[in-house]
C-alpha cells in the first residue's frame, strides 16, 4: 500500500522518499493528536507525528546519507579506495536490511518520480552549469557519435543477443518476446552520468577521455528516451501489430525529442540570462532564478516528452556565461554552492536508496543465465562499440584516442539510477518479466558501480603507471618535470590547439555583436569603475591573506623590509614547524601526493641534512606552479576550489606584465643593464612585495583591521618605484634581446606589445576574455572583473605593480607618466 | 577537422621543411595556419610581439622565455621554417624515426634534442653550462611569491649538487641528461596534435 502511494503524481516528493515511515507508526504507539485532543479539551502538549511524518522522515534520511558521507571520510584509506557511489549503496543495503527486519515490508525506494522529478534535475543542471564549454564543444562530434550510434548499438546488440540465447533455450521458460528483449536492452544500454560523474571524479582521467565519457552519459539520454518509448509502445502494441510506419515514427521522433529538448533549454537559457539582467534591485532573489528557471526548462520538456536532460543540460551551459557575468558576485557565490550541495546530495541519496530499494524480496527473480549473460554482454559490446567507433573517429579527429583511452572508455560504461528508474517504470501487466528485468538491472547498476568502480583507479593507474613506476623524487627531476610541463603548454598554445578556430571565432563574433548585448547587463559589458572596484577588493583580500599567513607562521618576519633589502630576514630555527605545517597543509590540500611525501618522510627522519632535503622537497611540492592543463578542465561535483589556480595566474600574469613592462622602460629610458646584474635579490624583493604585499614596511605590529589605515604609506612607497627601473630591470638579461626588439621595432618606444595603442584594440577586444580565462572554465568569485581588466589602460595600470591601496591607481598613474597611459594591447585570449 | 584554408602549396619549400621537421604535410597545412594567424600584419613573419600577444603565454611563468627560443642569436624575426623547426621538438617519437640510417641527422625529435631544447631554456648566456645563478632564476619564475629568497637559493644549490658531477658547481648538458635519465622525456616533452 505504501508502495503505492508513493507512485501517484500528486505524491510527489514527500511521500516518495517517506513511503509511509512504517518504521516509526509500527513501533510506536502513535497518539493520533489533534482528533482525540480536541475532545479532551485543550492540551498543552501533543503529540502530533502523523502531521510532521512525511518531511520528519524524509530530513531524517538526508541526515542519515549526509552523516554517512561524514564517515565515509573520516578514514582516507577508505576513501582513496573505494568510491563514495560503492560505500552509499552498500550502506543502502544495510540500512534496507535493518528496516526490513524492523517490519518485513520494503517500506523505502527509489520512485521514478521522486528520481525523475527531485532528484535528477540537480545533478544534470550542475553538470550543465558547470560543463567545461569549450572542451565540450570542442569533442562533441566523438561525443554524439558515442551518445547516439553507441548507445543504439549497445541497445540492440545487446537485447538481440539476449534473444539468440533465450532461443537456444539456456533461459528456460519465460513468458518473453523479441520486442521485450529490446525494451531491456534499450533501458540498460545507456550509460549513466550519474553513476558515470560519481566514479570518474575520482579518477583522474585526462580531460579529453573525461569529457567524452560525462558527455557521453549525458547525451545519450534522448537515445534512451526514445528507444525506451518506443518498445514499450511496441511491447503494449503487440509484436505483430508493429508497422514499419512505426519505425519510421520512432526514427522522426528521436529527432524531435533531441533536438526539441535541447531548443528547448536554449530558449530557457535565453530567457534566463535575460531575466538575470535586470535582477540589479533584487540581489537577493538572484540565484533563485537560476533554480527555477532551469528547473522549468526541465519541467517543460517532460511536459511535451521531450528529452528533459538535455533541456536543462543545454540550459546550463549556454547561460552559464551570461549569468556568471549578471549577477552579483554574491550571488555567483551562491548559486555555486547551492548547485553543489544540491547535485552532491542528491547523488548521496540515490546511490543510498538504489542499496535500500535492492532489499526486496517481491521483485527479486533469479534465472542466473540471464543474469550473467547480460553482464557479459554490455560488457563485450560496450567494448566492441568503442573499439569500432574509436578506429572511424580516430581518422578524423586531431587527438587521437589511445588503446588506454579506449580501454578506459569501454570500463567506464557504468549504468546506474537512470536505468533503475525506467526498469521500475515498466508496466507489469504488459512486460510480463518485469521482476526479471528489476533484479537484473539491479545487479547489473551493482556490478557496475561497485566492481567497476573499485577497479577503474587501480586499472587506470596501471595503465599508467608503466612509465612513471620508479620514481624518487630527486629534486632536478621535479624541478625539471614541472618546467617541461610549463613548456609544453606553452608550445600547444604557440601551435595553436585542435581546429575548431573558424567556427569558434564566427561564434565568439556573433556573440559579442548580438548575444551579449542583448544578455549581458550594460555594467557588465564595460565598466571600469566597478572592475577598478572589485580588483580592490581582490587585493585586500590578497593582503589579508598574506598576513594570516604570517600568523600561521608565528611572525611576520617573512615580510622583508625595505631597509633590510639584502635578506638575512627570515628566521629559519623553527624550520621544522614549517615542515609540519606544509604536511598538514598538504594533508588538506593533497592526499595524494602526501602519501608519497608522508613515506619520504618517514624513511628520512634522521639527520638533518635529510630533513633540509625534505624542506625543499616540500616546499617544492607545494609551491611550484602547476602547469595550466593540469588545473584548468575538469568538471568536479565535490571541489570548487578555483581560488588558487586564480591566484596563481594572476600571480605569473604579473610577473609576466611587469617584466614585460620593465623591459619597456629600460628600453625606452636606455638604462644600463649590465651594472644591474647584482641587484637580483633587490629586485626580487621588490617583486615579491608588489605583487603580494604591498608594502614592506608592513609591521609585525600592524593587526588586519588597521590595515586601511596605512594606505597613505602604501602609496609613499608606490611612487617611490619610478627611480627604482633601473634596479629592477636588472634581473632579466633573457628580456635585453626583447628589448632591443622594442627599441629597434619602434624607435618611438611606444611599440612595446603591451602598451601599443596598436589596431589590437579595435575589433574583438572588448567582449574577449582575458588570457587566464579561456570560455567555459571554473567560475571564479570575480568574474567580471576579471573578464574585463586588461582591456582598459586604466586597469592595466592595476595590474602592473600590484598593490593595494585603493586610492592609488591615481597617484600612481601620475607616478607613471603619461607616456605609458596608452591602451594596453590586450593579449589575445587562450582559446587561439 | 579545423579550417583548411590554407593550402600546401601556399608554403614556400614545403618538401625540405617536411624533410627537416618530420611533420605530416596535413600538420605543416595546420601549422602555417596557425603562423599566418599569428602574423598579425601579414609581415610574412613572427616578431616577439606576435608571439608575446598570446594571451596564455602571459601566465606562463616560462613564456617569455619560450618566446625567446623562437629567436636564436638575437634575432629579431623568425619566419615560418624557423617557426615549425622550434616546434619539431615536440613532435612525439615515432616508430620510423628511431630505425633512420644513422647518415642523416639526428631528428629535431631525439630524446637528446628535446633535452638539448629545454636545457638551452635554462642556459642564457650559451656557455654549456646551467651555473646556479641561472637556476636560480630559472626557479624565481618557477615557484611562487610565498617562498622566501633564502629558500629559493637553498633549493637551487641543492639542484645544482644533486645533478652537478664533476664538482664545477654547474650543470653540463651531460650532468642535465644524466639527472634526467629516469624520466621518460619523449613523453613528457612530446605534444599529440604535432604529428
Amino acid at each position: 500500500m505504501w508502495g503505492l502511494r508513493a507512485r501517484g503524481p500528486g505524491g510527489g516528493l514527500l511521500l516518495a522518499l517517506v513511503l509511509g515511515g512504517l518504521l516509526w507508526t509500527g513501533g510506536v504507539e502513535v497518539e493520533p493528536g489533534g482528533a482525540h485532543g480536541e475532545s479532551q479539551g485543550f492540551q498543552v502538549v501533543t503529540f502530533e507525528w502523523a502531521h510532521v511524518q512525511d518531511p520528519y522522515v524524509i530530513a531524517l534520511w538526508v541526515l542519515v546519507a549526509s552523516l554517512a558521507k561524514i564517515g565515509f571520510h573520516l578514514s582516507h584509506k577508505v576513501t582513496s579506495v573505494v568510491p563514495e557511489s560503492a560505500l552509499l549503496i552498500v550502506l543502502g543495503l544495510v540500512l534496507g536490511g535493518i528496516v526490513w527486519a524492523a517490519d518485513h515490508i520494503a517500506s523505502f525506494t527509489l520512485t521514478p518520480t521522486v528520481f525523475f522529478f527531485y532528484l535528477l534535475p540537480p545533478i544534470v543542471l550542475d553538470a550543465g552549469y558547470f560543463m567545461p564549454n569549450r572542451l565540450f564543444f570542442g569533442n562533441l562530434g566523438t561525443i554524439l557519435l558515442y551518445a547516439v550510434v553507441g548507445t543504439v548499438w549497445n541497445a540492440a546488440t545487446t537485447g538481440l543477443s539476449l534473444y539468440g540465447v533465450f532461443l537456444s533455450g539456456l533461459m528456460g521458460d519465460l513468458q518473453i518476446g523479441l520486442l521485450d528483449f529490446l525494451l531491456f536492452g534499450s533501458l540498460i544500454a545507456a550509460v549513466d552520468p550519474v553513476a558515470v560523474l560519481a566514479v570518474f571524479e575520482e579518477v583522474h582521467v585526462n580531460e579529453v577521455l573525461f569529457i567524452i565519457v560525462f558527455g557521453e552519459s549525458l547525451l545519450n539520454d534522448a537515445v534512451t528516451v526514445v528507444l525506451y518509448n518506443v518498445f514499450e509502445s511496441f511491447v503494449s502494441l503487440g509484436g505483430d501489430n508493429v508497422t514499419g510506419v512505426d519505425c519510421v515514427k520512432g526514427i522522426v521522433s528521436f529527432f524531435v525529442v533531441s533536438l526539441g529538448g535541447t531548443l528547448v533549454g536554449v530558449i530557457f537559457a535565453f530567457l534566463l540570462s535575460l531575466v538575470t539582467r535586470f535582477t540589479k534591485h533584487v540581489r537577493i532573489i538572484e540565484p533563485g532564478f537560476v533554480f527555477v528557471i532551469s528547473y522549468l526548462s526541465y519541467l517543460t520538456s517532460e511536459m511535451l516528452s521531450l528529452s528533459a536532460i538535455l533541456a536543462i543540460t543545454f540550459c546550463g551551459i549556454c547561460c552559464q556565461k551570461y549569468v556568471k557575468a549578471n549577477i552579483s558576485e554574491q550571488s555567483a557565490t551562491t548559486v555555486r554552492y547551492t548547485m553543489k550541495m544540491l547535485a552532491s546530495g542528491a547523488e548521496t541519496i540515490i546511490f543510498m536508496f538504489l542499496g535500500i530499494s535492492a532489499v526486496n524480496p517481491f521483485i527479486w527473480t533469479w534465472n542466473t543465465a540471464f543474469v550473467l549473460l547480460t553482464l557479459v554482454f554490455i560488457s563485450v559490446y560496450r567494448a566492441i562499440g568503442v573499439v569500432l567507433q574509436t578506429w572511424l573517429l580516430n581518422r578524423y579527429r586531431m587527438v587521437q584516442l589511445e588503446p588506454i583511452d579506449q580501454v578506459v572508455l569501454s570500463y567506464g560504461g557504468l549504468r546506474g539510477a537512470v536505468a533503475f528508474a525506467l526498469v521500475v517504470l515498466l508496466d507489469g501487466e504488459k512486460v510480463k518479466e518485469k521482476n526479471l528485468f528489476v533484479s537484473t538491472t539491479i545487479i547489473v547498476v551493482f556490478f557496475t558501480v561497485i566492481f567497476q568502480g573499485l577497479t577503474i583507479k587501480p586499472l587506470v593507474q596501471w595503465l599508467k603507471v608503466k612509465r612513471s613506476e620508479h620514481r624518487e623524487p630527486r629534486l632536478n627531476e621535479k624541478l625539471h618535470g614541472r618546467a617541461f610541463d610549463h613548456i609544453l603548454s606553452a608550445i600547444e598554445d604557440i601551435s595553436g590547439q585542435i581546429g575548431h578556430n573558424y567556427l569558434r571565432d564566427k561564434w565568439s563574433h556573433f556573440d559579442r555583436k548580438f548575444l551579449s548585448r542583448v544578455l549581458m547587463r550594460r555594467s557588465a559589458q564595460k565598466s571600469r569603475d566597478q572592475i577598478l572596484n572589485v580588483f580592490h577588493e581582490l587585493n585586500l583580500k590578497d593582503a589579508i591573506s598574506y598576513v594570516a599567513e604570517g600568523e600561521r607562521r608565528g611572525s611576520l618576519a617573512f615580510i622583508r623590509s625595505p631597509s633590510t633589502d639584502n635578506m638575512v630576514n627570515v628566521d629559519f630555527t623553527p624550520r621544522s614547524s614549517t615542515v609540519e605545517a606544509s604536511v598538514s597543509y598538504l594533508l588538506r590540500e593533497n592526499v595524494s601526493a602526501v602519501c608519497l611525501d608522508m613515506q619520504s618522510l618517514q624513511q628520512r627522519r634522521r639527520s638533518i641534512r635529510d630533513t633540509e632535503d625534505m624542506v625543499t622537497h616540500h616546499t617544492l611540492q607545494q609551491y611550484l606552479y602547476k602547469p595550466r592543463q593540469e588545473y584548468k578542465h575538469l568538471y568536479s561535483r565535490h571541489e570548487l576550489t578555483p581560488t588558487e589556480d586564480e591566484k596563481q595566474d594572476r600571480e605569473i600574469f604579473h610577473r609576466t606584465m611587469r617584466k614585460r613592462l620593465e623591459s619597456f622602460k629600460s628600453a625606452k629610458l636606455g638604462l644600463n643593464q649590465k651594472k644591474a646584474a647584482k641587484m637580483y635579490k633587490r629586485e626580487r624583493a621588490q617583486k615579491r612585495r608588489n605583487s603580494s604585499i604591498p608594502n614592506g614596511k608592513l609591521p609585525t605590529e600592524i593587526p588586519v583591521q588597521n590595515f586601511t589605515i596605512k594606505e597613505k604609506d602604501l602609496e609613499l612607497s608606490d611612487t617611490e618605484e619610478p627611480p627604482n627601473y633601473d634596479e629592477m630591470s636588472g634581473g632579466i638579461e633573457f628580456l635585453a634581446g626583447v628589448t632591443k626588439d622594442t627599441a629597434s621595432d619602434s624607435p618611438a618606444g611606444i611599440d612595446n606589445p603591451v602598451f601599443s595603442p596598436d589596431e589590437a584594440l579595435d575589433r574583438s577586444l572588448l567582449a574577449r576574455v582575458p588570457p587566464w580565462l579561456s570560455p567555459g572554465e571554473t567560475v571564479v568569485p570575480s568574474q567580471r572583473a576579471r573578464t574585463q581588466i586588461p582591456l582598459s589602460p586604466g586597469t592595466f595600470r592595476r595590474l602592473t605593480p600590484f598593490r593595494l591601496s585603493s586610492k592609488s591607481v591615481d597617484s600612481f598613474l601620475q607616478a607613471d607618466g603619461p607616456e605609458e597611459r596608452a591602451p594596453a594591447a590586450k593579449p589575445e585570449s587562450t582559446h587561439m | 577537422m579545423g579550417s583548411r584554408s590554407s593550402h600546401a602549396a601556399v608554403i614556400p619549400d614545403v618538401d625540405s621543411i617536411r624533410r627537416e621537421t618530420g611533420f605530416s604535410q596535413a600538420s605543416l597545412i595546420r601549422l602555417h595556419h596557425r603562423f599566418r594567424a599569428l602574423d598579425r600584419n601579414k609581415k610574412g613573419y613572427l616578431s616577439r610581439i606576435d608571439l608575446q600577444q598570446i594571451g596564455a603565454l602571459a601566465v606562463n611563468p616560462l613564456g617569455d622565455r619560450i618566446i625567446e627560443s623562437f629567436f636564436p642569436n638575437g634575432s629579431q624575426q623568425v619566419d615560418f621554417p624557423g617557426f615549425v623547426r622550434v616546434l619539431a621538438h615536440f613532435r612525439p617519437v615515432e616508430d620510423e624515426d628511431t630505425d633512420l640510417d644513422p647518415k642523416k641527422p639526428e631528428p629535431l625529435n631525439s630524446r637528446r634534442n628535446k633535452l638539448h631544447y629545454a636545457f638551452q631554456l635554462y642556459d642564457l648566456d650559451r656557455d654549456g653550462k646551467i651555473s646556479r645563478h641561472e637556476m636560480l632564476q630559472v626557479l624565481r619564475l618557477m615557484v611562487g611569491v610565498q617562498v622566501t629568497e633564502e629558500q629559493l637559493e637553498n633549493i637551487a644549490d641543492r639542484t645544482v649538487q644533486e645533478a652537478d658531477e664533476d664538482g664545477d658547481g654547474a650543470v653540463s648538458f651531460l650532468e642535465f641528461t644524466k639527472s634526467l635519465e629516469k624520466m621518460d622525456v619523449e613523453q613528457k616533452m612530446s605534444i599529440r596534435i604535432l604529428k
